[in-house]
């Protein structure tokens, strides 16, 4: 992270791609109309996976120079706990990205994003778990691939429907301002599931994910 | 004596090919065992075996009795490789700063500036890493590798790009590692620095074991008689 902080290489990439998602598609459609409405969230839990995707291939990338991670992997720190800490770097920087590119949402598509905040900053965590964890671990099983920037999103995107699909039906309703209900809560439930089954995978595989 | 390190009918394959065969070693605590083989014997690979970073097919390894890849081993472990294993964006201070509270050192920010000061990069504590010479990084390197007073160091040609006052400055840090009771494996080129300080000696070729015992007298006058005994190749 703090490498991260001084160059801001990862985020600067994974914003600036968010931000010129939305405004290219907000040409496509007609700022206003229910229909972006119905579609905002799909809209954009798409461009957060797909920035998502620009910051996972520097998170386990950035150690190989200098053989940073065989130093980590020959320490103390244990397989888990270093791919919970790419997990916690990964949110914090997708959640800023994801920050931003609400408020460009927001002007851009006249949608009023801000009415459940609460809600809405509780789905954005939860869903994004799930991505970062995803995204920490595939990151570290390609990061010695050549083509791993290609490999990454191709493996990643279909182990994330599920989520999507949740993350999506839940954001639709937050935008439309309507009480969620059974149905928005099953969503929340797969959601939940979703992270504690892929976290609990994540740590328990993690020695023969970086190590073998 | 106790053992820090034991291997037992090791072996390690890349695909079909055996890059270690066979190999059996024993080394004490407290001991320093140069490892010697020309390019490609298995050098590399053993310490990265010993250091946890890579799994083998068949055999026992243990490191002060346990995994490798166990916790207190990868605790008592210092491991250089190949590459300098720091980062290029940050300063020599960060950067051990950074290792020092990985490793669980109290107070991480005086250990690295008391290493830094021990291996004469006090003067470039602040600057990247990308800016320093490529001894410079070596000297960095070492410092990472020595920060925590690791109880087994394990060192894959420490002396690489290092002047001859560096070199003066490893053999002093290594005799000061063995004072406190450290066990020291290094694969090493350097035949005359490291049998000067190395007790042990072990020479692999093609994977293999081909000696293992104490270092003498005749090694340190002639640095190739090991060489012209065990291999097949015989001195260069």
């Amino acid at each position: 992270m703090a490498i991260e902080l001084r160059t801001k290489e990862s985020i600067n990439a994974a914003g600036a791609f968010a931000v010129v998602i939305l405004l290219l598609f907000s040409f496509a459609f007609d700022p206003g109309a229910d229909a972006t409405r119905e579609i905002g969230g799909g809209l954009l839990w798409l461009v957060f996976a797909f920035a998502g995707a620009l910051i996972f291939n520097r998170g386990f990338a950035r150690e190989l120079p200098n053989d940073c991670l065989d130093t980590l992997l020959s320490s103390a720190v244990s397989g888990a706990s270093l791919l919970l800490g790419k997990s916690f770097a990964n949110l914090l920087m997708l959640l800023a990205v994801e920050f931003l590119s609400l408020f460009v949402f927001g002007i851009f598509y006249d949608v009023r994003w801000w009415l459940r905040p609460l809600e809405l900053a509780a789905l954005c965590v939860l869903a994004t778990w799930g991505i970062s964890v995803i995204g920490a671990v595939f990151g570290a099983l390609t990061v010695n691939l050549r083509l791993r920037e290609l490999m990454l999103p191709v493996i990643i995107y279909p182990l994330l429907i599920p989520l999507l699909i949740a993350a999506i039906e839940i954001t639709n309703a937050l935008f439309s301002n309507r009480p969620l209900g059974s149905y928005e809560l099953l969503w929340g439930r797969v959601l939940l599931v979703f992270d504690i089954v892929f976290t609990a995978l994540a740590m328990a595989l993690a020695e023969t994910i970086l190590v073998n | 004596m106790p053992q820090a390190i034991e291997l037992d009918r090791l072996w390690k394959f890349y695909g079909d090919y055996p890059a270690l065969r066979d190999l059996s070693l024993n080394i004490a605590q407290g001991a320093c065992c140069a490892l010697l083989g020309r390019n490609g014997a298995g050098k590399t690979t053993l310490l990265r075996i010993l250091a946890g970073l890579s799994p083998f097919q068949r055999g026992t390894v243990r490191v002060c009795g346990e995994s490798p890849r166990s916790e207190k081993a990868r605790r008592l472990n210092g491991f250089l490789g190949h590459g300098i294993g720091v980062y290029e964006d940050l300063s020599g201070l960060e950067n051990l700063t950074f290792f020092a509270r990985v490793a669980g050192i109290e107070r991480p920010a005086s250990a690295s500036a008391h290493w830094l000061e021990r291996v004469g990069l006090a003067r470039a504590a602040s600057m990247p890493v990308r800016q320093f010479s490529r001894g410079m990084r070596q000297r960095l390197a070492l410092a990472r590798a020595f920060l925590h007073a690791p109880s087994v160091l394990l060192l894959d040609e420490p002396f690489t790009a290092l002047d001859d006052r560096a070199i003066a400055m490893l053999t002093e840090l290594l005799t000061e590692a063995r004072r406190r009771g450290a066990t020291l494996v290094l694969s090493t080129h350097q035949l005359r620095e490291a049998l000067a300080i190395a007790s042990h000696v072990a020479l692999i070729e093609n994977g293999r074991l081909c000696y293992a015992g104490e270092r003498t007298g005749d090694m340190l006058e002639d640095p190739a008689l090991l060489y012209r005994l065990y291999t097949k190749l015989g001195a260069a």
